[in-house]
């Protein structure tokens, strides 16, 4: 498979894959990265939100 | 400075005064609304400052118009009418928002919501994560499931 990099298209098998999931209260995060030795040549991240904005409607009373 | 995660105070006045057209509406008697806004969002650095007062879209903070990310941001699919459930109205974008053969100008932890159909490009709200950079790959903003306790965007 080519992996579009910094470096243009790249087959694969001639990087090394890292991915990784991190999660907390607001979001789920997929990242994955793609490496030639030290160099980050790619990198692509999955967000997913998961808190939603909130506005609380009040209405008053007549007095 | 730093972004934080907000349903802009403008847009709940806006709100009242039916700027925003998530959805279209049968007629009220004055108006009908049978076109609803375009809507998009733009992603912004860590180092802006986009919160409650943020009043309109600005390129000021945003990530550079380089890297395939172009200024504006990207158009939010909005196929799903508003609704409620319960004493809670809310609304979702149909899709997620994406940009691809991104490489991004710095790291960025916040995408504003904005219509771009009205004048001066109103903000709606303001959406923080955790910091990413992108390179030569793809940031994809999935919603939440559109219902009364995950809807993007909820009042209640």
């Amino acid at each position: 498979m080519m992996i579009t990099t910094i470096h243009g298209l790249v087959d694969d098998a001639l990087l090394e894959k890292r991915v990784g999931v991190d999660e907390n209260e607001n979001e789920i995060v997929n990242w994955t990265e793609y490496w030639v030795r030290d160099e980050l040549v790619h990198r692509s991240v999955d967000m997913h939100l998961k808190a939603a904005l909130f506005a609380d409607a009040v209405s008053a009373n007549f007095e | 400075m730093a972004n934080t995660q907000a349903f802009c105070t403008s847009a709940k006045q806006e709100i009242l005064n039916g700027s925003h057209a998530l959805g279209t509406q049968a007629a009220n008697g004055v108006r009908t609304v049978t076109t609803k806004d375009a809507f998009k969002m733009a992603l912004y650095l860590a180092s802006a400052t986009v919160n409650a007062t943020t009043t309109a879209y600005s390129v000021t903070g945003e990530l550079a118009a380089s890297g395939n990310y172009t200024a504006g941001g990207n158009a939010v699919t909005n196929a799903t009418v508003p609704t409620t459930s319960g004493t809670t109205a809310f609304w979702t974008p149909s899709a997620s928002v994406s940009w691809v053969a991104l490489t991004s100008s710095g790291s960025f932890d916040c995408a504003l919501l904005y219509n771009d159909t009205s004048t001066g490009d109103l903000a709606v709200a303001a959406f923080t994560f955790g910091a990413q950079s992108i390179v030569a790959g793809t940031f994809n903003l999935t919603m939440p499931t559109n219902d009364a306790t995950t809807g993007l965007i909820r009042i209640a």
